[in-house]
Order: structure tokens, then C-alpha cells, then sequence
């Protein structure tokens, strides 16, 4: 283990963040509205707007409201403001009870009860510039590596992710690893090929559950009587290069690196072990980017084959392109070039020491390109129906 | 990582039936790894994509970085193109399941 720190805001609660966002965040899509109105009025709070929470039962609404009170009380985040309508399935007054138990700043308003769109606006402006007053109070300060959970996603694979992108992130994830960091591998359905991989790597109960969540997306493709193949691989990833599920796995699941897997958590879940975790995310970007940062992770590495511009509201999401020709083609949206190494320029080790670099220059304030381009990407993964 | 000798092609594994192209291959170009006998592409291919090194028999499994890919839907010669018109997957082929039609 370094000597090497960052600059990060040390919460309440124990955890540190390297933003130091106010959000106003709606319970249900009924309210989206009046929170970008809110955020009009007052810039430097960061919307989210979503179209769930509502008609939801079971499972489902379980999922939604978790994935919203972890994404709240990501440590990035100073404080809260949730505006619920009043009649909504996910009752404001219990989001927000279930964000202040996870020992974040928290404020509610409802629609309903204010007397309408105008009124509630009023009082959510108030209350915001409050929010951010108090939040302006926070200073950075050293903090150990340790307290980082870095994301890893991959968007937009192709033929040289498995061979330039993701076994450079791999290299970080393991650098990551060293320093007692955690990193989240997540998008289950592009592990399914690689799983015995990860397996060897585990403990019994933890292998057990990680063949376990590879068995449900299985048992979803036999249920749907469908090939995955042409939802995943889709077919961006075939036109690069892409055969099947497994060849992509298998280069998935080099950007986790060769440490031992310590825990497999749910979608949105905050791992409770350091190292490398698997999290049960889908493959599709949004929702796997909103449920790693719901599960804590401050900043995130993405690697993309074909150019992925994706951005969270409140976390660093850092670009690395597997390819030269890419890199160059979307400029604004690359952080780091990994084709280097296919082209001879570069190692392997220096795109991964360079990755691991800007993990903690962006920890310490610096922004990645979708950060800079003010990308707000969010989605909840939904595993039910509405009703 | 075996590179061919012009570095236009990548062998990831020993046991690899596949090489990936590091940059666009025009039909007939001459392909050789190290003291290992040279293919000759059959077609184009892509940056990215990938080209059997070996006979690959119809129905047998394909390897790449040493791991099985998928399994081959006819024979295919050395130099050939390998992707979807010829690989099928092994995983999440719910399509196979009891009651597909």
C-alpha cells in the first residue's frame, strides 16, 4: 500500500466523496416537472428526473426505492432535497426517512401539500439555496485511497476491448485493489461465459452466488425462448467484431483485474467488503452506471469500443477508448487512449498506471470529459411490470 | 501476445483457433506468426474482427484468449473469416430451450 491520497469530502457517516453535489431528486415522475423547474431557478443543484416510481409492487418497487436512496446518499452528494407529489407509491416522507438512515442531509416537499406546481417551486428554491449554503461549508481534505469504490463499466465493446481497454483497467482495477480500494465489476449477462473465471478467484458461498445471478439471466433468455445474441452482443458490438455472449465476457471480465472476488451484491447494493465485488447489474449502460453509483462508488472508469458518451449527475465517469481510430474520431468524449498499445506506443501498464492516475485526479476534483459536457445520465434497472 | 510478424494480426493464446485483425486485411493477404505456418485471409477483414488460423471441423468448439467462444456452424478453413455467419453461441440460448420454436 502507497502513501497516496486524494482531496475528498469526509461525510457524517463515515464515507468520502470527491463531489460535493446538492440534489433534487423526485420520488415519482410526477414530480419531474417542478424539480427541473427548481433546478432553472437555481443552476448549481443537480436534477434528476426518471420515469418510475409509481404503480410499482414487490420486487420492483423495493428496487427502485433502494437504487434511489443509495444513488441520494452517494457520498458525492452533500444533501437532499426530495419533492413527492402525495400519492405516489414511493412515498416521499419514506425515501427520504430511508436517505437520513443512511446518515445523509435530507429535506422533503410534496406537491400536494404545498398547494401546487407554484407554491412547491417557491419552497424547493428556498430550501435548495439552503442545501447549498450549508454544503459550501465542507472543505476537502487528504483521505486514503482505501475509501474509493471505482465503477468499471464497458459501453459500446468492441473487437479490441478485450485486448487493449479492459485488461489495461484491469491492471488499475488491481493497483485499486492494492491500496485497499474496492471496484465494482458489474453487467451480469456479459460475465456469462466467464463466470468459472471469477469463480476460481472466490470463496464457495461467494462462487455459489455468482453461478447463481449467471443462472438467472439464463433462465430469462430461456423464459423469452430467445439467443441473447443480437440484444448482447448487440449489434454495434458484432459490426466491431463481437461473436457471442462469451467472447465478449471474456473480455468483459478483464477489467476487474486477477484479485480475489470478495463479495457478489445485488443491483444498488454498498458492498460491505473491499477489493473486487461483482454487482447484478443488466448490461445496458444507464442502469448499470446508476446502480454502481447507488452501491457507492465515486468515480467510474468506462471503457468503449465504438464511442460511448455516457456521464452520471453526480460522479466522474472517465472514458478510456479501446482504439486509436475511435479515440481520435470523438476526441471530446475520450479521456484516455487505449489503442496505444495495440498500436506499439504504449504498454499495457502505462495505460493502466495512466487509468489509475486519473481515478484519483478526477477523486480530487479534476472532471472527465462526460462530466465536462454535463452528461446527467440516469436510469433505475425496473424487474417488473407497472401497475 | 503473439503479434504476426507485419503486426497486423494478433494470436491472443497458444490454443486459439483465431486471430484478430489489428488493422483492415484485403483477401489474399499473407498472414504469419513467428515460426508457426502463415494463413492466407480468405475475404476481407475488419479491424477487430477475427480469422481461423487453423481447420476448425463443423460443430467443434472455438477458442479465443485460450476460452471457449462459441461452436462452429459448418467447417472452416484457415484464413477464413470467423463471426456470426459461422459461430453460434453456447450461452443464453434461451432459442434452444423446451418449447422454442
Amino acid at each position: 500500500m502507497s502513501e497516496r491520497t486524494f482531496l475528498g469530502y469526509k461525510r457524517a457517516n463515515g464515507t468520502v466523496g470527491v463531489r460535493n453535489h446538492v440534489v433534487v431528486l423526485p420520488s415519482v415522475m410526477c414530480a419531474n416537472h417542478v424539480v427541473e423547474l427548481i433546478g432553472r431557478k437555481v443552476p448549481d443543484v443537480i436534477t434528476i428526473g426518471h420515469p418510475t416510481g409509481c404503480a410499482q409492487v414487490g420486487a420492483d418497487f423495493e428496487q427502485t426505492k433502494r437504487t434511489m436512496a443509495g444513488f441520494a446518499a452517494n457520498p458525492n452528494v452533500a444533501a437532499v432535497l426530495v419533492v413527492g407529489l402525495g400519492c405516489e407509491t414511493n412515498e416521499s416522507k419514506a425515501l427520504a426517512e430511508e436517505i437520513a438512515a443512511r446518515g445523509q442531509r435530507v429535506e422533503v416537499i410534496g406537491i400536494q401539500e404545498s398547494g401546487g406546481t407554484t407554491e412547491t417551486i417557491a419552497r424547493g428554491v428556498a430550501i435548495a439555496q439552503e442545501l447549498l449554503r450549508e454544503a459550501a461549508a465542507h472543505e476537502r481534505t487528504a483521505c486514503p485511497l482505501s475509501a474509493l469504490i471505482v465503477g468499471t463499466e464497458c459501453g459500446g465493446s468492441d473487437g479490441f476491448s478485450g485486448i487493449t481497454a479492459n485488461p489495461a483497467l484491469g491492471y488499475c482495477s488491481d493497483r485499486v485493489v492494492a491500496e485497499g480500494g474496492t471496484v465494482i465489476l458489474a453487467e451480469v449477462p456479459e460475465l456469462v461465459g466467464a463466470e468459472h473465471l471469477l469463480a476460481e478467484r472466490a470463496s464457495e458461498p461467494v462462487a455459489a452466488k455468482l453461478y447463481e445471478m449467471i443462472e438467472r439471466v439464463e433462465a430469462r433468455a430461456r423464459a423469452m425462448h430467445v439467443d441473447i445474441r443480437g440484444g448482447n452482443p448487440t449489434q454495434g458490438n458484432i459490426a466491431g467484431g463481437l461473436t457471442t455472449i462469451e467472447e465478449k465476457s471474456l473480455g468483459a471480465a478483464y477489467k476487474g483485474g486477477s484479485s480475489a472476488l470478495r463479495e457478489v451484491v445485488e443491483y444498488a447494493d454498498r458492498p460491505s467488503e473491499r477489493g473486487l465485488v461483482v454487482m447484478d447489474t443488466p448490461g445496458q449502460d444507464i442502469e448499470q452506471l446508476t446502480g454502481m453509483i447507488a452501491g457507492g462508488a465515486q468515480v467510474v472508469v468506462f471503457t468503449t469500443g465504438r464511442g460511448t458518451p455516457t456521464g452520471s449527475p453526480i460522479a466522474p465517469v472517465i472514458k478510456v477508448a479501446t482504439n486509436t481510430t475511435m479515440f481520435e474520431r470523438m476526441r471530446e468524449n475520450m479521456d484516455v487512449n487505449a489503442g496505444t498499445i495495440v498500436d506499439g506506443t504504449r504498454t499495457l501498464e502505462q495505460v493502466g498506471d495512466e487509468i489509475f492516475d486519473w481515478i484519483i485526479e478526477a477523486a480530487n476534483g479534476r472532471e472527465p470529459a462526460a462530466e465536462a459536457l454535463g452528461f446527467r445520465d440516469f436510469a433505475i434497472n425496473r424487474i417488473g411490470p407497472s401497475f | 501476445m503473439p503479434l504476426s510478424d507485419d503486426g497486423a494480426a494478433l494470436h491472443l493464446k497458444d490454443d486459439d483457433d483465431v486471430a484478430v485483425a489489428l488493422r483492415p486485411l484485403a483477401a489474399g493477404t499473407a498472414v504469419r506468426f513467428g515460426d508457426g505456418a502463415g494463413v492466407s485471409v480468405a475475404t476481407e477483414i475488419p479491424t477487430g474482427h477475427k480469422f481461423a488460423t487453423r481447420p476448425i471441423a463443423g460443430g467443434a468448439l472455438i477458442r479465443k484468449y485460450g476460452q471457449v467462444i462459441g461452436r462452429a456452424t459448418g467447417p472452416i478453413a484457415p484464413g477464413e473469416h470467423v463471426h456470426v455467419h459461422n459461430v453460434e453461441g453456447t450461452r443464453g440460448r434461451g432459442d434452444l430451450a423446451k418449447g422454442s420454436s
